[in-house]
């Protein structure tokens, strides 16, 4: 399913700094990695894929294991609970940032 | 804001939803000055909801809301539906009585906060509140991107995920079984169309509401190397606005999180089922959106006060969400702990056991009241989520076919048939425990 065609109807006004920030280190040995899939927005993903060149693989020690694409992040708090390390370090964006609904 | 004006606040409201705007209006009602702070810069842009309001709870805050507020459609339609893949068999109550109205947050928060303002409240859009200051175990004031606030007693009103109660250990960390994560889609519908298809009379503001079970189980899923059928507690619904309609889903976020699904592919698929595609047709999307409902409930509740501060709405977890209601818990917690700031204002005593006024107060009114009588309900359903979600409405959907079908196979023989199966295609301690749990239901709700 399509989650960016969704995204498209919903405005924002994005913060220059992110409000999601995970402490890698933890999510680099996370077996289940449930964020990827329980975000509405789908603002988390897999920053290593199979497609990646042997040059990125070597870096990958210093390269994130989790992207964290927060300026589709609906602010819905969903990743925080069901983290269970509490990896995510989850702020609200700066007052005025963030979505901003008109017809919900 | 002037330093003049900051020397004179009584108290401060974080949040200005249902629940904040209420606490505040009761607070300027009582004759002391308020300031109520949201960190959104048009208010209500961060609020979603099903949904619909309730006019009685409205009007004990705003008696002339009938007149004033943006009520899209009136609810006069109201339908159960249980769904199978591919059948639903409904239940539908049709009245005149008007008690519920849908709103489109953006709107109504706005409107509420614009009635308060009417009345004295001060309102500060645009301000985020970072933490709580506390001094010598009392709350004094809030700490906000750009400045301090300080006044005697504070009201956290900021919602389901408040993070400054947490900050202050009123409430312990959430886990998933705590929550509901819902998803929802507004979709524009023509307004002709609409009213042929819900049966609404032409040009009136006469609304629908549908609750769906079912439609989504035994989902096949593959995780570490395993086939398995699962059905995740996940809920439906349905509104009508002026022109347009809500179509969304509450699922369990322990059920998402185990079962490893994506919320808005469970909401997708849900679309597709037959009875709901159909209410849907031809609507164009709108917006997406996204929200958590707290269900922790009576069993869990977090402590409603503390020196300087109080707690109320989903912040507090004050929602009935058997029933998807909340914004009258919002308001009438926010009423009473607003009721109470002013008397511990009057007192000159903002501690804690001056505003434990406010938690005897929630104990007499329907807010604990409820909560209480319904303090098993969604584990007793979740723990039988296959029959509920599942099993009976495949039966529903069989009865009627039962009835309906007509095949030269004499009655007698089909009824027989049909009762008989609920009787032997489970195994009997299925049964039984849908009964039990019925039971404590029951006596937990009636007495
Ligand atoms: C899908 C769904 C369907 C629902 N359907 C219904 C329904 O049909 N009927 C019903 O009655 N209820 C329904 N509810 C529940 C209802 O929406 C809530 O119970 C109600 O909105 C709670 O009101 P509140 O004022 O406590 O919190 P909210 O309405 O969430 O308001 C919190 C406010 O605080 C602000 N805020 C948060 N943190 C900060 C901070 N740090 N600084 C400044 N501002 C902050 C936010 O911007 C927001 O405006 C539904 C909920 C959901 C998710
Ligand atoms: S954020 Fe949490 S769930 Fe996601 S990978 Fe990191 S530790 Fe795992
Ligand atoms: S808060 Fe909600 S939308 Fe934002 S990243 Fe977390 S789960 Fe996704």
């Amino acid at each position: 399913m399509d989650i960016e065609k969704k995204l498209i109807n919903v405005k924002y006004k994005t913060d220059n700094v992110p409000h999601l920030v995970l402490n890698q280190e933890i999510c680099k040995v996370c077996e289940d990695k449930v964020c990827l899939t329980i975000c509405p927005a789908n603002v988390y993903k897999q920053a290593l894929s199979g497609e990646n060149t042997d040059n990125d693989a070597k870096k990958s020690d210093t390269i994130e294991c989790i992207s964290v694409e927060y300026e589709n992040c609906l602010e819905c708090g969903a990743c925080r609970v069901a983290c269970p390390y509490g990896a995510i370090d989850w702020k609200y964006p700066a007052a005025g940032c963030g979505v901003a609904y008109k017809f919900s | 804001m002037t330093e003049n004006f900051r020397e004179k606040i009584d108290a401060i409201v974080v949040g200005a939803g249902p629940a904040g705007v209420s606490a505040a209006l009761a607070i300027k009602r009582g004759g002391k000055n308020v300031v109520v702070l949201d960190r959104s810069e048009n208010i209500g842009s961060k609020n979603m909801f099903g949904g619909a309001v309730y006019l009685n709870s409205i009007k004990s805050i705003l008696p002339n809301s009938y007149k004033t507020a943006p009520y899209e459609r009136f609810m006069t339609n109201h339908t159960y539906s249980f769904l199978t893949e591919d059948e639903a068999v409904s239940v539908n109550a049709v009245g005149k009585n008007q008690t519920t109205a849908t709103v489109l947050r953006p709107k109504f928060d706005k409107w509420l906060v614009e009635e308060a303002k009417k009345e004295g409240v001060f309102f500060a859009p645009k301000t985020l509140v970072k933490k709580l200051i506390y001094k010598n175990g009392t709350v004094v004031g809030v700490q906000t991107e750009q400045e301090k606030y300080f006044a005697p007693v504070v009201i956290l009103a900021d919602g389901v995920n408040s993070l400054l109660a947490k900050q202050i250990g009123l409430r312990p960390e959430f886990f998933p079984k705590d929550m509901v994560l819902s998803v929802k889609e507004t979709l524009k519908l023509d307004k002709k169309v609409m009213e042929e298809r819900f049966h609404l009379e032409e040009g009136s503001k006469e609304g629908a509401m549908f609750e769906f079970f079912g439609g989504l189980s035994e989902i096949r899923t593959f995780r570490k190397n395993k086939k398995r059928l699962v059905t995740p507690f996940a809920i439906g619904f349905l509104y009508t606005f002026k022109d347009s309609i809500s179509i969304g889903l509450g699922v369990s976020l322990e059920d998402l999180a185990n079962y490893k699904m994506r919320p808005y592919e469970l909401l997708e698929k849900f679309k597709e089922n037959p009875a709901v595609k159909k209410l849907i047709k031809g609507a164009e999307e709108q917006e997406y959106s996204a929200h958590l409902i707290p269900e922790f409930g009576f069993n869990n509740l977090p402590r409603l006060y503390a020196n300087g501060v109080m707690v109320v709405g989903d912040a507090a977890g004050l929602v009935n969400s058997a029933h998807f209601e909340g914004t009258n818990f919002a308001i009438e917690s926010g009423k009473l702990a607003g009721e109470t700031a002013v008397i511990a204002l009057n007192l000159g005593n903002t501690r804690h056991n001056i505003l434990k006024i406010y938690k005897e107060k929630l104990q007499k009114s329907f807010v604990l009241k409820d909560l209480k009588s319904y303090r098993n309900v969604v584990e007793k359903l979740y723990s039988r989520k296959k029959s509920i979600l599942y099993y009976y409405p495949k039966k529903m959907a069989e009865l009627m076919e039962t009835v309906t079908c007509v095949d030269n196979v004499p009655k007698k023989r089909k009824f027989r048939k049909f009762f008989g199966s609920i009787f032997f295609e489970r195994s009997i301690t299925e049964l039984f425990r849908d009964f039990k749990a019925f039971l404590r239901l029951f006596f937990d709700i009636m007495f």
